[in-house]
């Protein structure tokens, strides 16, 4: 074929395209506007219902607990996929990220990299543990503050401290942390099936004050073992790959 | 219903409905600027670099149509883990191609 033949095929494909999405385009509503009705309802519900302010966190862990339920055990794989699939292989080792006889390209972080990683680790954990404790009060959640807390060990990775990465997040640990977030969800759920409730209702004290950080019942406590579960599989996977940067192959020098 | 009933907390503050319309005009022009930047750039580390700035920039982007649960995500999904996982992965390739 004959890239002038190609390119028509290309054409020919684009205009179809095209033309379908312009089309598909026409259909949708203004902007700005939503025509849905359950948006509306969960706006006029939700707060009274779950006493949670955080309306997002309640669809999020109580109305579409289940669909969560769901997304947070595909992190849980991935990075259970990850591990396996980056397992150290017969053959290759681990070189000592601070043997300076080594062909170590990348030079060590430089002062202005370490003050900002040493300013702002602390915080970093702080604004963390905040999202991930705040589902129910504010917009944030066990995502949001797993993914921020995880953050502060990439930081300590950052400012050159390769080795103090390892020694803060060891791998048993994080896994072991992983799966309890991971658990503790699922578990959450299966615990009001064993009371004769349907699964993942929200059976706790919803507590009286909407926006309270005691109130909202499961929610809360949803959204922490979320937070646990994300923030161990972001630290695995970086974790994991920091690993492969240290590992020589046999024929590699 | 008016959306005053529906709203259960009252933002203390409001931006005027014509400059939050410029701002999120710019702020999509901005993003899809930024995707494009990030497509055309050829040295895969100066792409982390600005892929990492698309990140941020979806992130506001995100502030100004109102869903800050996704800025949250988006900034350190987008602007730092993924730039951070790309970057450890260049490190792996180009220690091979040695």
């Amino acid at each position: 074929m004959t890239p002038g033949q190609r390119r028509w095929i290309f054409l020919a494909a684009m205009a179809g395209l095209a033309a379908f999405y312009l089309w598909g385009l026409r259909g949708l509503p203004g902007f700005g506007n939503y025509p849905g009705p359950y948006g509306d309802i969960i706006n006029s519900i939700a707060v009274a219902q779950t006493k949670a302010t955080g309306v997002v966190s309640a669809v999020n862990f109580e109305y579409r607990g289940f669909d969560t339920v769901g997304e947070e055990f595909i992190l849980f794989v991935a990075a259970t996929g990850m591990a396996v699939v980056l397992r150290r292989l017969r053959g290759e080792r681990e070189r000592n990220p601070d043997d300076p006889t080594a062909d170590w390209a990348v030079p060590p972080a430089s002062d202005a990299v370490r003050l900002v990683a040493l300013i702002f680790t602390g915080p970093v954990v702080v604004m963390g543990w905040f999202l991930a404790s705040h589902a129910q009060t504010s917009p944030s959640g066990g995502f949001q503050g797993g993914v921020v807390l995880a953050t502060a060990f990439f930081l300590i990775y950052l400012s050159g401290q390769t080795l103090l990465f390892r020694r803060v997040s060891p791998v048993d640990l994080t896994e072991a942390v992983e799966a309890l977030g991971a658990g503790g969800f699922a578990a959450i759920g299966v615990s009001a099936v064993a009371m004769g409730l349907p699964y993942l209702k929200n059976y706790l004290p919803l507590g009286s004050t909407p926006g309270a950080v005691s109130s909202s019942g499961t929610i809360a406590l949803i959204s922490f073992f979320v937070g646990l579960e994300v923030a161990a599989a972001f630290i695995l996977i970086v974790g994991e790959m920091v690993d492969q940067t240290l590992l020589v192959r046999q024929g590699d020098r | 219903m008016t959306s005053a009933h529906v709203l259960a907390v009252v933002t203390p503050y409001t931006i005027p409905a014509g400059l939050m319309n410029v701002l999120q005009v710019t702020l999509l022009l901005l993003v899809a600027a930024g995707a494009t930047a990030v497509v055309l750039i050829r040295d895969p580390v100066r792409q982390v670099i600005m892929l990492s700035m698309y990140g941020v920039l979806l992130a506001v982007l995100f502030l100004a149509f109102q869903a800050p649960d996704v800025t949250l995500s988006e900034l350190t999904v987008g602007a730092v883990a993924l730039p951070m996982l790309l970057l450890l992965a260049l490190a792996k390739v180009r220690r091979r191609g040695k």
